[in-house]
């Protein structure tokens, strides 16, 4: 059974990511094009494309949504590169490292609260230097939070993105032999960014193109975020689809249909845009190399990215640190820096419905991660067993549920899984969730699963063990912390899913990060500290779980303390 | 004729290209030596003996082991024992479990704690079993990964280059053992190294790759 | 045996059906143990704690399970109908219960989306001010019975009296004084709720003549009766907080902004919310609401049950529970909710109307007296035009 299973597995993986993508993007083609025969609407016609090009807003929207990704992914990519280059090996950069991994779990509404928190014309820091800086008794009336430059809604997504893009440029630095490189590059006078951007560069780069693309994709079509942070007149074109998908009037579905087309064609085209920049940088940077400037300026711009990036990391822990304090506030005026008194009554009303949302998060979560894990090793197993070795297009499969914007497969998807009569519920939800959590898991765990030393398991099988026997008596344990933490991986992405859990559940499974959003638009900034807390902790647990119980488990045996 | 290990026109090619052809038969306590440069295809023979050879290889002729021919057998059932020249304790058991799991099941638990015992006082290191193995020498960790081969009882013995890790006095010490208890048992073994002085040791037959 | 076995497990569905909201007896038996989805707004802390309230009370008396879905917007749960329509899921929605009134409601009736009707066989309807309070009609729209009203909102506004000292009688009065204190003033950005709210109270109140409001908006009159709104907008526009490039969400996305000083007056639909707002820290203790000369526009607040719930007896028994004195005096408790009773004081017993004498309308509260008579709301196409119009002229600013 179980040896007829194993060879599948990768398949079953790749349908279950991808099936629903496909059946998703598949039930929006037609309404886009006005065929929609529950409503009452035959085509094929182009009248819902029509509406949308004479909605006012739109080329303002569409522009928001590029812009957004535009800018949040060169800003970050460009803090990584400086960061990386200036600071690699270093004491500081460990330490930036060590501090920016947990970040990488925030979900991104919390991170997103934290920063309005705090730079909002009325926000922590305008409290902190307020009067006696800066005379200000009254906050000033300046549009800083749902700017129409679409600026803080970029500056949130950067904070979340610079941790992810850096942790993964670590994971290729180790691939590109990147310390002897800098030093020849050093022994030959070349300043410390200047000689790792010509030299270590383009072979990191290649390795983070795909999750590059990713940060593009997620920023052009981003949601959540975008609700919390994001201009409203009009609101990015994401923003404006979920508003036409859920609108009464039956016939703004069909307007967002095609908008979700739109915005599909959208990321291609950036996508696509971001591409023709990289090959014009290439052949500029080559031009630059070969003029063999040593690069002058190295120390100023070494120490400006220091700053960029502990203002990054300072943002979101300072945001977490402010929505606690928004939690356990009484009334707190503006210019106090502290709350007048602190309160538990904020913790003991929310108590009862945040414990309920932690339950159905934590089931989501942790089943949807486990079914990712458990595909996800069995995939590693068929690969390394019948030496099925995964090509460029199979890491290409892997980003796809990550490239294609959400708002463009979810709604289809949505009345696919009504057609089919299946319950709204945690099940459908849990699928939905399979979608996102299984890239991550597998990206997270593929590395270390296949770095380990194979002799062990010759070893093993000449101790007469079975294929099965290697698996869980050797490998499985060995690896437990590289699995735990990828465990962790899928549980935080899962916490952090809003969209899937809001159209796939029908409203019925409500998640923290449902319910901080639902509760976010009453502006109840407690509340939102109470719930924003709640969801971080919800990430963050597992991995102080995933560090915790194998240090534990694994106390006596120092062989595995660095593993 | 039939007791040992014998290795029938083994022909292995990488991507087409033949890389080596052997035949040859070892005895029962007899000692092989393969030796030749790096990249030669030493691993890669013994690979093809467990049956862990990499799919861009491909080998023909059979390996047969005391009259069974093991050649398409699952690695696991082939009874062929390996030493590689780090030690490959299972990090994450003790120095009893890494024992427990070369020992063959059956027996009740104090039977086989009692083997273990055995083992470990065989080769001077009464009272390890509860040690973590990252806590032993280089050279106790030779002798309990020699004593976890052993307990699984091995129809062959297969060394890659097994002691080349370890200082001089240690070195010829390790040596000794192994051949001493391969000898002790009737195994045939096959030795992969670039060293003359194990060559000689050995005392068998030399067959060296180009 | 087998046949048993089905017709077991059809009996609860065609028990569902038959149930006769006049049967009371046989609805509340059939209500235990169901389970009711009640999909309404969950931005206010305070709704959401009595809405629980509510669940725990329901639970301990008819065994009924009340879920809060707590949404962003009403429209999401009727979208939710409606597509389970069209998959032609006609039993078991994941809806049970909407809080709903307005264009929602016109929509989902005219659409054939509603159980009922119900509402005027529930018991407690008896003690419901049928004559005094405009709860048979949702924004001129017949309510047949089709919805169950729970709650009265006017429009009032919230000042901060360490700001502004007078409370202002018109709109016109609000305009001048936005000009003189730019920044100061905004509404939650249409289409929601409050935001068009305020745009029909506008117009009301400057309209020589709002009665052509109540009746259908036409091509023929629309522009002209209209036109006044936008010119007033095109001023006040320039004058609002963030120069009308941004708006608050929601209504009580405001009260943080008055805490922190941004704002000094702002618009409320519930005329108790600023007193519990005080009392949950979230507005400071100077905050006092006001109404306008010629009166503020009021409605009603209902409940409808969706065609095709599952747990129509329970919902009606969690609608019915809504209109108990109990639950109407504890939501006219500006410590906890704040919102107007559609009670019928007269019909109360001595005892439940002791409930409501006992109130301390909270300092921000105006007494019925003050709040005075609510103005209708114009028929829902007026706001339907009217909200697409704004977003046109400024919610899409370049």
């Amino acid at each position: 059974m179980k040896r007829r299973l194993l060879p599948a597995l990768p398949t079953l993986t790749i349908l279950a990511m991808l099936g629903p993508v496909a059946a998703g993007l598949y039930w929006k083609i037609l309404p886009a094009f006005g065929h929609f025969p529950a409503a009452g609407a035959y085509g094929p016609n182009l009248d819902a494309f029509r509406a949308i090009f004479a909605w006012p807003g739109f080329s303002e929207a569409a522009w928001l949504s590029i812009r957004t990704g535009l800018i949040a992914t060169s800003i970050s990519l460009m803090i990584v590169v400086l960061l990386t280059a200036g600071w690699s090996g270093t004491r500081a950069f460990r330490v930036l490292e060590r501090a920016l991994s947990p970040l990488l779990s925030v979900p991104h509404a919390a991170a997103a609260f934290g920063l309005a928190f705090l730079i909002a014309p009325s926000g922590w820091i305008a409290r902190l230097i307020s009067p006696w800086l800066t005379g200000w008794e009254q906050p000033l009336d300046l549009l800083i939070i749902r700017d129409p430059l679409c600026i803080t809604l970029a500056l949130g997504l950067i904070i979340k993105e610079v941790p992810f893009l850096l942790l993964m440029t670590i994971a290729a630095l180790s691939q590109s032999d990147a310390h002897r490189k800098m030093a020849v590059a050093q022994a030959l006078g070349y300043g410390r960014i200047t000689g790792w951007v010509k030299v270590v560069f383009p072979s990191v780069y290649a390795q983070i193109r795909l999750p590059v693309y990713v940060v593009l994709a997620y920023a052009m079509t981003v949601v959540d975020v975008a609700l919390i942070l994001g201009p409203t007149t009009p609101p990015p074109l994401s923003v404006q689809i979920v508003n036409w998908m859920s609108d009464p009037d039956l016939m703004l579905r069909l307007q967002g249909a095609s908008a979700a087309l739109i915005q599909l064609i959208l990321v291609i085209a950036a996508l696509g845009f971001w591409r023709m920049v990289e090959a014009l940088a290439a052949r500029l940077g080559r031009i630059w190399i070969q003029k063999g400037t040593r690069g002058q300026n190295d120390t100023i711009i070494r120490n400006a990215a220091l700053v960029l990036g502990v203002t990054t990391a300072s943002a979101v822990f300072l945001g977490i640190l402010i929505l606690t304090l928004w939690s356990f506030a009484g009334f707190w005026s503006f210019p106090n820096a502290t709350p007048d008194a602190f309160t538990l009554r904020n913790w003991q009303r929310h108590g009862p419905g945040v414990s309920d949302a932690v339950w159905e998060t934590a089931i989501i979560a942790l089943t949807a991660a486990v079914i990712a894990l458990v595909l996800t090793i069995g995939c590693l197993e068929a690969e390394h067993r019948y030496h099925l070795k995964m090509g460029k297009g199979g890491v290409w499969l892997l980003y796809l549920p990550l490239l294609i914007p959400q708002v463009a497969f979810l709604p289809g998807l949505q009345t696919l899984f009504i057609n089919m009569g299946a319950a709204m519920g945690r099940g459908p939800v849990i699928l939905a969730h399979l979608i996102f959590v299984l890239p991550y898991v597998y990206l997270s765990l593929a590395d270390p699963f296949r770095a380990w030393d194979a002799r062990m398991g010759t070893i093993a099988t000449a101790l007469r063990a079975t294929p099965d026997g290697v698996l869980w008596r050797v490998r499985l344990p060995m690896l437990l912390r590289p699995i735990l933490t990828a465990l962790a991986v899928g549980i935080a992405v899962s916490v952090g899913q809003y969209l899937p859990t809001l159209l796939i559940g029908g409203g019925r499974v409500t998640t923290l990060t449902t319910e901080a959003l639902a509760i976010a638009s009453g502006g109840d900034r407690r509340a939102i500290g109470v719930y924003g807390l709640m969801q971080t902790f919800a990430a963050l647990v597992p991995f102080t779980l995933a560090i915790l119980i194998p240090a534990l488990i694994w106390r006596n045996r120092r062989g595995l303390r660095h593993g | 004729m039939d007791n040992g290990l014998t290795l029938r026109n083994v022909t292995i090619a990488k991507d087409a290209k033949p890389l080596l052809a052997v035949d040859y038969h070892i005895n029962p306590g007899e000692v092989l030596t393969v030796m030749g440069p790096s990249g030669v295809g030493k691993s890669t023979l013994l690979s093809y003996i467990t049956g862990t050879l990499a799919p861009d290889f491909t080998a023909q002729g059979q390996v047969i082991l005391n009259g069974r021919d093991i050649s398409a057998s699952p690695s696991h059932i082939r009874r062929v024992g390996i030493l590689f020249q780090d030690d490959l304790l299972f990090p994450h058991l003790s120095v009893g479990a890494n024992l427990a799991f070369g020992l063959l099941p059956g027996g009740s638990q104090t039977a086989r704690n009692e083997k273990i015992a055995q083992a470990l006082d065989e080769v001077d290191l009464a009272g390890f079993a509860e040690r973590d193995p990252a806590t032993l020498s280089g050279g106790q960790k030779a002798r309990v990964a020699l004593m976890r081969m052993l307990l699984s009882e091995p129809e062959a013995l297969l060394l890659d280059e097994p002691f080349s890790r370890l200082d001089a006095a240690l070195r010829a010490q390790i040596r000794d053992m192994v051949f001493a208890r391969a000898k002790a048992r009737a195994l045939p073994v096959l030795m992969v190294t670039h060293d003359a002085e194990d060559a000689t040791a050995a005392g068998g037959g030399i067959l060296t790759l180009r | 045996m087998k046949y048993l076995a089905l017709i077991a497990a059809l009996a609860p569905s065609v028990a569902l059906a038959d149930t006769n909201p006049g049967d009371w007896d046989a609805v509340v038996k059939a209500a235990n143990g169901q389970t009711v989805y009640w999909h309404a707004w969950g931005g206010s802390t305070q709704t959401n704690d009595f809405i629980a309230w509510v669940g725990d009370r329901v639970q301990a008396e008819y065994g009924v399970t009340l879920e809060h879905v707590k949404l962003t917007d009403t429209a999401d749960a009727v979208t939710r109908v409606l597509s389970e329509k069209q998959a032609g899921q006609n039993d078991d929605s994941a809806v049970d219960m909407i809080w709903i009134n307005g264009a929602n409601f016109a929509a989902m009736k005219e659409a054939d989306l509603l159980f009922g009707p119900f509402a005027e066989q529930l018991p407690n309807w008896a003690l419901v001010d049928v004559d005094g309070k405009t709860v048979q009609t949702d924004f001129t729209v017949p309510t047949d019975g089709m919805e169950s009203p729970w709650a009265m909102a006017q429009v009032v506004f919230d000042y901060d009296t360490a700001d502004i000292s007078e409370p202002m009688g018109s709109m016109r009065e609000i305009l001048d004084w936005t000009a003189a204190n730019p920044g100061r003033f905004t509404y939650p950005q249409p289409p929601d709720f409050l935001g068009t709210t305020f745009l029909k109270q506008v117009l009301v109140d400057i309209l020589d003549d709002p009665s052509v409001l109540s009746a259908e908006a036409t091509d023929a009159n629309y522009a002209a009766t209209t036109a006044p709104l936008w010119d007033y907008l095109d001023k006040l526009t320039p004058n609002l907080w963030r120069q009308g490039q941004a708006y608050p969400p929601t209504g009580t996305a405001m009260f943080p902004l008055i805490s922190d000083g941004e704002l000094d007056l702002s618009i409320s639909f519930s005329p108790g919310a600023a007193s519990a707002a005080i009392a949950n820290f979230e507005l400071p203790e100077t905050v006092r609401t006001f109404v306008l000369d010629k009166g503020t526009i009021g409605n009603a607040s209902f409940v409808a049950v969706p065609y095709n719930s599952g747990s129509t007896e329970g919902a009606m028994i969690v609608a019915n529970f809504l209109l108990s004195p109990e639950a109407q005096a504890r939501a006219q408790d500006p410590n906890l909710l704040g919102y107007g009773t559609v009670l019928n004081m007269d019909a109360l017993t001595d005892m439940d109307r002791a409930k409501f004498d006992a109130l301390d309308l909270g300092i921000a509260t105006l007494s019925p007296a003050e709040l005075g008579t609510a103005v209708a709301e114009p028929h829902p196409s007026w706001m339907t035009r009217i909200a697409e119009d704004w977003t046109a002229r400024y919610g899409v600013a370049q």
